[in-house]
């Protein structure tokens, strides 16, 4: 008796104890696990979304707001020319392995983006780069062909984190950065483990462990965060659920918006969509408002181009593609499709496309043109859709930041082909002051959506929920990232 | 005993009646969509309700039931015009090569995972209704192949056979002319089973994508869309659910019925 006495004092000290302090452990989930742990090396977003500042760091980085920031690089100066970077790096940064991070490591990094066989993912964002030299082991100088007004903001991505060649070899599968988190484990279907990384030049985070979780299924979700098994779900997969979470004190619910486009990607190529009157047509049968309804419960910024509407160069162009499906119908007929045609839509698995796909499919209908519905899996819309470019409509939601550019590229996936926008490109890739880049983003921006390129749906929003005590997590996703640097428990 | 049938047949011809129906008449048209009218509960312009593209789901049952009872037709259908022939040519040559082959065949195609070879076969070929009624439709073959060649076998030992084959008819008459009529009952009853088992696959396939493909209507989808939106519309995934428990349960009942009423050793019993 005094035995189980002594049991459950101590249990219950134990208790106590625990209740006293804050929790200092996290564990959030993401919809998608990453393929690889390699951010330099993968396009997948779930890459970034678990390592960026978490484990990985870049020269610059971005903030919550999407502001770009000193990271590695503690100041830099800009040659008069706009041609040279100069960056001074801080001091003591080592990787999680011990060594020393200077600016070998940063020659290192970037000269790997754009070697021969780099499987760089936004290798273009760095072509312009044509040298990097080590200057003393704490300073760097980058010198362009040509001045590159965004390339602050490029080193900002996760694609241009830097990395060390000691741990270069195994990156893929042991990730070894300079951020606050020291990866410790992946079990591959199920979760990442990492901790507080005790040599860490900068402030320390409050969280000593994490862990992120993978939860594709929309219910599973839903179950996964009610019982409370994850602390955070960042994109939540369904929208429809969020005002119970909202209406229960147990969870807060952030809405937030990303950079993601979620537009309805047109082949450019393929007939008979390589005519403009039939894209425009397709423009006019959607009804935006009733896919951001529909498919998103309503969360989602209508938009009329290739741009984010909460960025300060955005023209709203929605006027091109009002809703009007008797101008459709007229600009069938002008084509010569008076009686419609068949073509494919090919929908990866976000709900967004599923949904919006049907939505879409039904609106096409009723202008006369059959689209043919088929789901597909994100492994097989990579291999089909955006390598193969067979197909004739997909749904699909661009998240990388200011990535009108991909526009520039006639070989990407929806084959869009014009000199004039690729001049208009290389000038805005030229120019640094701010006035002038604004006026070229507005006419790139008017160019595609009065070409109607790709039918442009709405701005699509992130949807966090976690528990109530949780502080200091991205409302916005400026760019795919967990970053759990700022997160803490509330007392 | 006879109430089951009665009851079976009953609910399995409503949802006949239904799907005929819904090729000249439903009440709303679910190709449209209305989704200023998503997730309303069952009233009187929407009987059981709209579902998260605020299409009525009356018609999408309707719509269902056709999709549901034409693919387990044609995939009854493949099972008994390619098993039963094969059973009863099993059965003729008994013992000899031909039988070994047709039967280890079947026990090959039994042995798989039924519901896992039809994902096999729609995840390679494509997703569509097509593919679900061959997947569905092949492993319904050995199942009409044994039944057939077992019931064969005992008619066989029987003295009309005897006649027939000294009256120098071939097996393949005999098989055509006095068995196939024998082994007719069994094979309805039979195939009552197999099409409710049918309706269940193909829901299962379309609620994991690998069925039918949207607009076209089907109860296992409409089921998987659901799924999310059960706590804020319950309806939206009860009333599949529901469409087909009860056209399940009816098949069965009525298969069972039909076997008391028309199994010969069961009615001996009785008598």
């Amino acid at each position: 008796m005094t035995f189980l006495k002594t049991l459950t004092g101590a249990s219950a000290l134990a208790l106590l104890a625990g209740m006293a302090a804050a929790q200092t452990d996290i564990t959030v989930a993401i919809q998608l696990e990453p393929p690889n742990l390699d951010p330099t090396g993968g396009a997948a977003q779930a890459i970034d979304s678990v390592l960026y500042s978490n484990v990985f760091e870049g020269l610059t980085r971005f903030m919550a707001d999407g502001s770009v920031v000193p990271g590695l690089a503690e100041s830099w100066e800009i040659s008069d020319d706009g041609l040279t970077y100069t960056f001074t790096l801080r001091d003591g940064v080592t990787f999680h392995d011990g060594t020393t991070m200077d600016a070998e490591d940063v020659k290192f990094s970037l000269d790997r983006i754009n070697a021969e066989d780099s499987a760089n993912a936004q290798k273009k964002l760095f072509a312009n780069i044509t040298d990097v030299s080590v200057v003393d082991p704490q300073t760097v100088a980058v010198t362009l062909d040509q001045p590159n007004g965004m390339m602050l903001f490029n080193l900002a991505w996760g694609d241009a984190v830097i990395v060390a060649p000691e741990s270069i070899e195994n990156i893929a599968t042991n990730p070894v950065g300079t951020g606050p988190f020291k990866f410790d484990d992946w079990v591959q279907g199920d979760r990442i483990e990492m901790s507080a990384y005790d040599g860490y030049w900068g402030d320390k985070p409050a969280l000593t462990e994490a862990t992120f979780r993978f939860i594709s299924d929309p219910t599973a979700a839903f179950a996964a965060v009610m019982a409370e098994d994850v602390d955070a779900f960042v994109g939540f997969p369904a929208p429809e659920n969020l005002p119970q979470f909202e209406a229960d004190p147990r969870f807060q619910v952030l809405n937030g918006n990303t950079e993601g486009e979620t537009i309805l990607s047109t082949n450019n190529k393929m007939p008979p969509f390589d005519d403009v009157r039939v894209r425009k047509a397709v423009a006019h049968a959607i009804d935006r408002q009733a896919i951001i309804d529909g498919a998103m419960f309503g969360l989602g910024t209508p938009i009329g181009t290739h741009f984010a509407p909460h960025n300060p160069d955005y023209v709203d162009l929605i006027g091109n593609s009002q809703h009007d499906p008797e101008l459709a119908k007229k600009l069938l007929a002008e084509a010569g499709y008076a009686d419609g045609f068949t073509t494919t839509l090919k929908l990866p698995p976000p709900s967004y496309a599923r949904r919006g796909g049907e939505i879409i499919a039904a609106q096409l209908r009723e202008v006369g043109i059959t689209a043919e519905i088929s789901n597909l899996e994100w492994a097989q819309w990579l291999e089909e859709v955006f390598k193969g470019k067979d197909f004739g409509l997909s749904i699909v939601s661009h998240t990388e930041p200011m990535d009108i550019a991909i526009y520039a590229n006639p070989d990407y996936y929806f084959q869009y082909d014009n000199a004039e926008f690729q001049a208009l490109m290389d000038e805005l890739n030229a120019t640094t002051d701010p006035e002038g880049r604004s006026a070229l983003l507005a006419k790139a921006q008017t160019i595609i959506s009065e070409d109607y390129v790709n039918g442009y749906l709405f701005e699509l929003a992130v949807s966090t929920v976690a528990k109530a005590g949780l502080q200091g997590l991205w409302l916005n996703q400026p760019t795919a990232a967990v970053d759990l640097t700022g997160v803490s428990w509330a007392e | 005993m006879r109430r089951n049938l009665i009851f079976g047949a009953l609910l399995s011809v409503i949802f006949l009646l239904a799907a005929l129906l819904s090729f000249i008449w439903t009440p709303f048209d679910i190709e449209s969509l209305d989704i200023a009218n998503k997730l309303k509960p069952p009233s009187g312009a929407h009987w059981l309700g709209t579902d998260h593209f605020g299409r009525d789901i009356l018609s999408m049952i309707m719509m269902g039931a056709r999709t549901s009872i034409a693919v387990a037709v044609v995939a009854v259908g493949i099972g008994i015009i390619l098993g039963v022939p094969l059973g009863l040519w099993a059965a003729a040559g008994k013992g000899s090569w031909l039988d070994e082959l047709i039967m280890r065949g079947n026990d090959l195609i039994f042995a798989f995972p039924s519901l896992v070879i039809a994902i096999l076969i729609t995840a390679v070929f494509g997703a569509s209704a097509v593919n679900a009624i061959i997947a569905i439709g092949i492993f319904n073959i050995p199942v009409f192949a044994r039944l057939s060649r077992g019931a064969a076998l005992s008619l066989w030992e029987r003295d009309f056979i005897l006649a027939a084959r000294v009256a120098g008819k071939s097996a393949f008459r005999i098989s055509w002319e006095h068995i196939l009529p024998n082994i007719t009952s069994l094979m309805i009853v039979q195939g009552t089973i197999q099409f409710s088992l049918g309706i269940l696959a193909e829901a299962a396939l379309s609620y994991i994508g690998l069925g039918a493909q949207p607009p076209t209507a089907s109860w296992g989808r409409m089921l998987a869309d659901a799924q999310t939106l059960v706590s804020i519309a319950p309806h939206t995934a009860l009333v599949p659910g529901f469409a087909i428990v009860l056209m399940v349960l009816g098949l069965n009942l009525m298969g069972d019925g039909l076997r008391d009423w028309l199994d010969p050793r069961l009615r001996v019993t009785r008598v």
